[in-house]
């Protein structure tokens, strides 16, 4: 039995903070971190966005496009972020309940970092090809926290990807999936800490890297496929430098990872971000163009799939705002109002 | 038609207390002091009073005080009469009114007091207009972020739409009304204001800004009631209440029929009218409850003074002046006088009484009035009462 | 408004996120908020819920300054009559939208956004608002 992607949508904030305003206020200089990071300016929630209120947009573009599916056929609901709005109480049934899937489903949040929601793909994946439910859904989702001041500012964003699995009506098969986790303190945020910590530079090598390249290698070994099998890789963006430098290693091209990289412009999304980078490919890749896909969540894991777009991709991706329109639909706002916006001021 | 009326009614005293920042005074001392003004001028005693009814919007959350009929019956000596205490937000004075003459003109009692009284200033501000909230559909406009002056403004925005008012008529309207405050002894505000300075004031729900909407005051007010055949034993000058009549309408501004009529109004003064065998142009002065400016212009269109669209003209040419065409709100209105909203619709009461006997300060007071009109509202308009006086 | 309880959100909380509001089967009227009685057909009126497209214009609308306190860290805010595509109206916040922007007839769709939290350990709560409708993604891209 196929199993696949039957609807994707996306979301991402109205607001941009440049990389420059940032640096201005702490006195760093934007021209090195511009170049060190690859990203120019992020997306920025309002003040009355958040993790749940972007993951129920992105959900009901994808179920735009899934345009046969019923809200009442979504037999599992899951979300993947580290900024639930709530400690304990799901942001999976507020998603729910905003698009009429209640009550006969399953319904959970993930927390993985940034990789939580392709793990929710292969909790739906698994539960279809079970023939458990008809169709699940998982989204990623984040309003990132970073503290005042620390590099994490200058990437970390928000916004929303949501997909659809199913068996049939597919607008991509996946045709395997790839996990690789191991115990890694890189990334971390105790309960009751605003603010997440993080080891630096041993984000990288150890961590990312580590992940990102085994669990590709992995998966395709496991398909016996390589590298001139697909047509675009796209992996998590943390920052414009990582993800490019893993396609590197594993041999793909810039033109394989360029149309996802949308971390230059809207920042790093954690749980949307690879999600994000997928959909952006799906806007554009045609039918029977293959696609590796492969997350990276901190602490540490990532979740590989060889995902192949079929026919169906040109009359449903129209039904539904592409990724472009997002990045492109943008007000820029300076720091003190970022500030206000983020609740950065503490009263 | 039903038995209406049994009986002719009259207003043998009436007082209210002064508005405004009674950092001294209590809800129970606000009610004595009116209480003991109207028995002083009737001449009468407590123990002639059969029956009391205090309008009372929100002594719950202003006070921490509720069963307020027994309170300030309590307070005026009067147990151990029957008290009632009714609520219909800002028109609970008005409501209190219609149900104290009610008890008089059907022959069940004789002398009736009626009060109303509000302590607003002992909460903060934002606790304040927190419970003026309580009046307006909560699950679906204030839960939305909907406030009072909102929900008003969003009427005048639409008004301004559809029929061409500028908001410097909107200033002329509080400028008139701290004009006539200004002459008030009463009067919460008693300084006169620039049409600059209510213009270009700071903007509380756009188009309304700070001198478009009443203040929160503290207040109250007595009125005392008889038959009119023996009236004439407690005052020289007994008002006639000619009518006075309620209508009730949606609290949510969002199912109305039209946002820039307020249909209670509409009903309310069309039976008052009727009841009264009164014409529109036998009144010489109203009083109407102007909790923003743009309430005061849909009142005189709502009670038939003009038509629909065309009633802020007459506060344009000034008419609504003492001394124009239909002098509105000689107190000052609850712009200038204050807005202590169970009292309010009393304290109206209060005023055409005083005007109708050539009684109130110079300067505002209306030459040889016969007849005058009180327009008490509840909400954004869930309830209206309409009251017309006559002299006796 | 003072203290709200759980039960007073989740009781309308459907009704919220998705702009759900009655409709009378035997007349076809549409009803917002949700109703129980059709007033047209009293008696032999049929209530059944029904799902708003979210679509409409912008009846009237002012900026609100001056708010209760939960509302108050997003002054200025816009505060609008929306009229549905359906027929009724709807009060809601207009988002995505500068204050100078906002008109009268302005396009406006539904979006889902947070309403307000009572304080930073109670129950938040969510629904709908209104912003500028945009369909440039249906030919731009
Ligand atoms: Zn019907």
């Amino acid at each position: 039995m196929r199993v696949g992607i039957v609807g994707y949508g996306v979301y991402i904030p109205r607001y941009r903070i440049r990389v420059e305003d940032i640096a201005r206020v702490w006195g760093h200089d934007a021209g090195s971190i511009k170049s060190g990071l690859d990203v120019i300016e992020k997306s920025v929630p309002s003040l009355d966005e958040d993790t749940a209120t972007l993951a129920v947009e992105a959900a009901r573009n994808a179920l735009k496009r899934a345009k046969d599916v019923k809200p009442s056929e979504i037999g599992a609901v899951y979300v993947g972020s580290e900024s639930h709005p709530y400690a304990v109480k799901p942001t999976a049934a507020t998603v729910a309940e905003a698009l009429g899937i209640v009550p006969n489903t399953t319904a959970a949040d993930l927390e993985f970092a940034c990789k939580a929601a392709t793990a929710g793909i292969q909790a739906c994946m698994g539960l279809v090809r079970g023939g458990y439910i008809k169709y699940g859904m998982s989204v990623g989702a984040d309003t990132a926290q970073c503290a005042p001041g620390d590099a994490l500012e200058y990437t970390a964003s928000a916004g929303a990807a949501a997909y659809i699995i199913g068996g049939e009506n597919l607008v991509a098969e996946i045709e395997d999936t790839f996990s690789y986790t191991q115990d890694v303190p890189d990334f971390w945020r105790r309960e009751g800490s605003l603010y997440p910590r993080h080891g630096g530079r041993f984000t990288g090598e150890p961590a990312y890297f580590e992940h990102v390249i085994k669990a590709s290698k992995g998966l395709m070994e496991k398909l016996g496929t390589n590298v001139s099998d697909y047509n675009y890789v796209v992996f998590h963006m943390p920052n414009g430098k990582f993800p490019l430098r893993a396609a590197k290693i594993l041999g793909f091209t810039t033109e394989h990872i360029q149309p996802s990289l949308v971390v230059e412009v809207i920042g790093n999304t954690y749980s949307g971000s690879s999600l994000l980078g997928l959909a952006a490919v799906l806007d554009v890749a045609k039918a029977g163009e293959r696609i590796l896909l492969t997350s990276y969540g901190s602490g540490a894991g990532s979740d590989s799939f060889s995902i192949r777009v079929t026919d169906l991709i040109e009359e449903r991706r129209n039904l539904a705002p592409p990724v472009k329109y997002y990045v492109e639909r943008k007000e820029y706002i300076d720091y003190a109002l970022y500030a206000r916006n983020r609740c950065l001021y503490r009263g | 038609m039903k038995l209406y009326k049994k009986r002719d009614v009259a207003i043998i005293s009436a007082a209210a207390t002064k508005c405004g920042e009674h950092w001294d005074k209590g809800l129970k001392d606000l009610a004595w002091e009116a209480g003991v003004k109207a028995v002083e001028e009737a001449g009468i005693s407590g123990k002639d009073i059969e029956y009391l009814v205090v309008g009372n919007m929100s002594g719950g959350m202003f006070v921490g005080q509720e069963h307020i009929g027994a309170l300030v019956a309590d307070f005026l000596g009067l147990n151990p009469i029957p008290s009632l205490r009714v609520e219909g937000a800002c028109a609970s004075g008005g409501i209190a009114f219609f149900q104290g003459y009610m008890a008089v003109a059907s022959g069940l009692y004789d002398i009736v007091a009626v009060g109303g009284v509000e302590k607003m200033t002992d909460v903060e501000q934002e606790h304040a207009t927190t419970a003026l909230s309580g009046a307006m559909d909560f699950e679906w406009e204030a839960y939305f972020g909907a406030t009072f002056p909102g929900i008003y403004a969003l009427m005048a925005r639409r008004y301004m739409h559809e029929y061409g008012l500028k908001k410097e008529t909107l200033a002329k309207v509080a400028v008139k009304n701290h004009y006539h405050g200004s002459m008030n002894f009463l009067a919460h505000f008693r300084n006169r204001i620039s049409l600059d300075e209510a213009l270009y004031a700071p903007m509380v729900a756009d188009p309304l800004g700070k001198y478009d909407c009443c203040p929160i005051s503290d207040g109250a007010a007595l009125v005392i009631l008889a038959p009119l055949e023996i009236a004439r034993k407690y005052t020289d000058t007994p008002i006639i209440v000619k009518s006075s009549a309620m209508a009730s309408d949606t609290l949510s501004l969002l199912k109305r029929r039209d946002i820039c009529t307020l249909d209670a109004t509409v009903h309310a003064a069309e039976k008052a009218f009727r009841l009264a065998h009164i014409e529109r142009s036998q009144v010489n002065l109203i009083e109407v409850h102007d909790c923003f400016t743009i309430a005061e212009i849909l009142a005189i269109e709502d009670l038939g003074f003009a038509k629909k669209g065309e009633g802020w003209k007459m506060c344009d040419e000034g008419q609504t002046y003492v001394g124009g065409n239909l002098p509105v709100n000689t107190d000052g209105g609850l712009k200038a006088s204050g807005h202590p909203v169970g009292a309010t619709g009393v304290k109206q009461i209060v005023e055409i009484v005083k005007q109708l006997r050539g009684e109130v300060e110079r300067g505002r007071q209306v030459n040889n009035a016969e007849v005058g009109l009180a327009h008490n509202v509840g909400g954004s308009g869930a309830t209206a009462v309409v009251t017309i006086l006559a002299r006796g | 408004m003072s203290h709200i309880a759980p039960p007073a959100h989740w009781r309308r909380a459907k009704e919220r996120y998705r702009l759900l509001g009655s409709k009378c089967e035997n007349c076809g009227s549409t009803f917002f908020p949700p109703t129980k009685v059709c007033p047209k057909c009293r008696r032999k009126g049929k209530i059944a819920q029904t799902e708003f497209s979210g679509k409409g214009k912008i009846y009237s609308y002012t900026i609100i300054h001056s708010a209760p306190k939960m509302f108050e860290k997003y002054t200025p805010y816009i505060l609008a009559l929306v009229e549905l595509e359906e027929g009724p109206k709807v009060m809601s916040q207009i988002v995505d939208c500068k204050p100078e922007e906002v008109k009268i007839g302005m396009d406006v769709e539904a979006c889902f956004r947070k309403l307000f939290e009572q304080d930073g350990e109670g129950v938040i709560s969510y629904g709908f608002k209104f912003r500028p409708a945009d369909n440039s993604w249906k030919t731009s891209y």
